[in-house]
């Protein structure tokens, strides 16, 4: 097996689904993490769904389905940056521009005559089935991406957690929510290139949430993340080369022991030594006073 | 002489179509204790954001620390109106305090060891070391009101703005938020400027009172403004001011019509010593 795995790795689809898998992964897992804080699943899943009308688009026309998908994402974010300022107000803006951009994929998809195919690798990816060119594409988008994070870390996550004093100390609260929609947009067309648009969540979300069961420090939790989306990658990818089954059926379920770990076994674990670290403080600090 | 903490000329705030509260003019002055009170809606908070930055005046001026108020100004310190955090918020007292030093900032934001050291000293300075580093969200209402004042504190402001900072406390913590609020204003003899819908937990303090109804204001020390005859014109309809046990109660005939003064809390009132002595109107 592991002769096999050694034989597949020489070739070149194979390490270019690696490379490109790990940029997906950084970018995915330090999403994820705002896509949780801010509570934005439903946002994810509708700039996935209509990412799939644009690849469906793009198919049609005969361009790359990689970037027919990152302008239904990007589109579609820009559409609800513009409509649904509001917390309340976005979630059924999102409903209606998906329903209708969803449609319109199905639309595009059976004036194509390789419809079954391609709408497998759309809905559920192919990270192995993309094209050298995609591959340095995936790899560019995913660099801006990172290097838009880096740049906007600090005050997002201060938006994110306490908005109101965040906006007393001058952070752009609202720039930065269309901004954040932007960077999703990207995240969400890389993604979708290992997972597809229906198992987008589980690269968008699930790393994040589980992160967050593990520990209170931002920093470490965006580090936790970022493993837990790597380890399902790439763990995916490799286990799909020698099983044959889909990479998206192997990020799913790793992802989802990550966790079911995180949540059940570990993290009430480590909680718990932070209660009673807590506790024996506060105690010692009464005493000492 | 340095410039007041905040100087309103002919101020008037309007806030979707509806004047807010108009022609205030008033300075609150360097190294004062200013309570501003009033029923909810009546634009406590909106005098804040003005104060902030965050909104702007439809007619008149303002000027906070001798200049037009700017969005991000470091030299104010603010603590929001408090709210029950998620319990799961990833986020560390200690991490919320740092915020407040360089969370506006661009970047990620590696390890400094001055900002550690400064983060550490608010907190110190609150007394909140032996829960820094528990999640936020599972701390008390009180143990988070303090990591907030460290968060304000820690950018060394001229101007502490607190927005309600006593909200769902109990009285023993109300006493100690206002304690720390106090011991700051007195060691530094900086301004503080406090919205509060119930005066007597900083009575001690307050230099001076702005009391806000319905667009009109009136303002001066708490025995000048807290009377009857004040209250009774600015609400426009009859209030009583009574005095009980060193606290001060405004009871108005208006309740539950039209308007109301926001004294639910204060019928009955609990003492210090846990007695309830029942208020009658």
């Amino acid at each position: 097996m592991i002769a096999q795995l050694v034989h597949l790795l020489g070739y070149p689809f194979v390490q270019h689904a690696i490379e490109a898998g790990i940029v997906i992964a950084i970018v995915s897992g330090v999403v994820s993490r705002f896509v949780v804080a801010r509570n934005m699943a439903f946002a994810v899943h509708a700039l996935s769904e209509l990412g799939f009308t644009g690849s469906a688009g793009a198919i049609l026309l005969g361009v790359s389905p990689v970037l027919g998908l990152l302008s239904g994402t990007v589109i579609t974010a820009l559409f609800i940056g513009a409509l649904g300022v509001r917390v309340r107000e976005r979630d059924s803006v999102v409903g209606v521009v998906m329903a209708f951009g969803l449609g319109l994929g199905v639309f595009f998809l059976t004036l194509y005559s390789g419809f079954a195919t391609q709408a497998f690798a759309i809905l559920f990816g192919a990270i192995t089935g993309v094209s050298s060119g995609d591959v340095v594409l995936l790899v560019a988008i995913g660099a801006v991406t990172l290097a838009a994070l880096a740049v906007v870390y600090r005050p997002l996550m201060f938006a994110t957690v306490d908005p109101e004093v965040a906006e007393a100390r001058g952070v752009p609260v609202g720039l930065l929510a269309v901004v954040f929609l932007l960077i999703m947009a990207a995240a969400v067309a890389e993604a979708v290139q290992v997972v597809g648009v229906l198992l987008i969540l589980t690269l968008l979300i699930t790393p994040g949430a589980t992160a967050e069961r593990l520990t209170a420090a931002p920093g470490a939790a965006t580090a936790i993340s970022i493993g837990i989306a790597l380890l399902s990658v790439l763990g995916g990818i490799l286990l799909s080369l020698l099983t044959n089954v889909p990479v998206s059926v192997f990020v799913t379920s790793l992802s989802f022991a990550c966790y079911l770990v995180g949540r059940f076994v570990v993290g009430p674990w480590l909680i718990g030594r932070q209660r009673a670290l807590g506790d024996a403080m506060r105690i010692h600090s009464a005493a000492t006073e | 002489m340095s410039a007041p903490a905040v100087r309103f000329d002919h101020a008037t705030l309007a806030y979707g179509g509806r004047e807010v509260w108009r022609d205030l003019s008033l300075t609150f002055e360097e190294g004062s204790f200013v309570a501003i009170l009033g029923p909810n809606g009546s634009g406590k908070t909106s005098l804040l954001r003005v104060v902030l930055g965050l909104a702007g005046l439809r007619a008149g001026s303002v000027e906070v620390l001798g200049q037009a108020p700017r969005r991000g100004n470091p030299a104010i310190g603010y603590v929001p109106q408090a709210q029950a955090l998620d319990r799961d918020l990833p986020l560390r007292g200690r991490d919320l305090v740092r915020l407040g030093l360089d969370g506006h900032r661009w970047g990620i934001g590696r390890p400094d060891r001055a900002v550690t050291r400064r983060v550490a000293e608010a907190i110190a300075s609150v007394e909140a070391g032996a829960y820094a580093d528990a999640p936020l969200g599972r701390l008390s209402g009180g143990e988070q009101q303090r990591l907030r004042i460290a968060q304000a504190l820690v950018g060394d402001p001229q101007l502490l703005l607190c927005d309600e900072p006593l909200a769902h406390l109990d009285l023993r913590h109300q006493g100690e938020i206002t304690e720390l609020v106090g011991g700051w204003h007195r060691r530094t003899g900086r301004s503080v400027v406090f919205v509060t819908h119930d005066v007597n937990p900083v009575l001690a303090l307050v230099d001076r009172v702005l009391f806000v109804v319905n667009g009109r204001w009136a303002a001066g020390t708490p025995d000048e403004v807290l009377t009857a005859e004040r209250l009774t014109a600015l609400y426009g309809s009859h209030v009583d001011v009574l005095r009980v046990h060193g606290r001060i109660l405004v009871i108005g005939e208006a309740f539950g019509a039209g308007f109301e003064i926001e004294e639910p809390h204060h019928l009955p009132v609990v003492d210090h010593d846990g007695d309830v002595s029942g208020v009658a109107r």
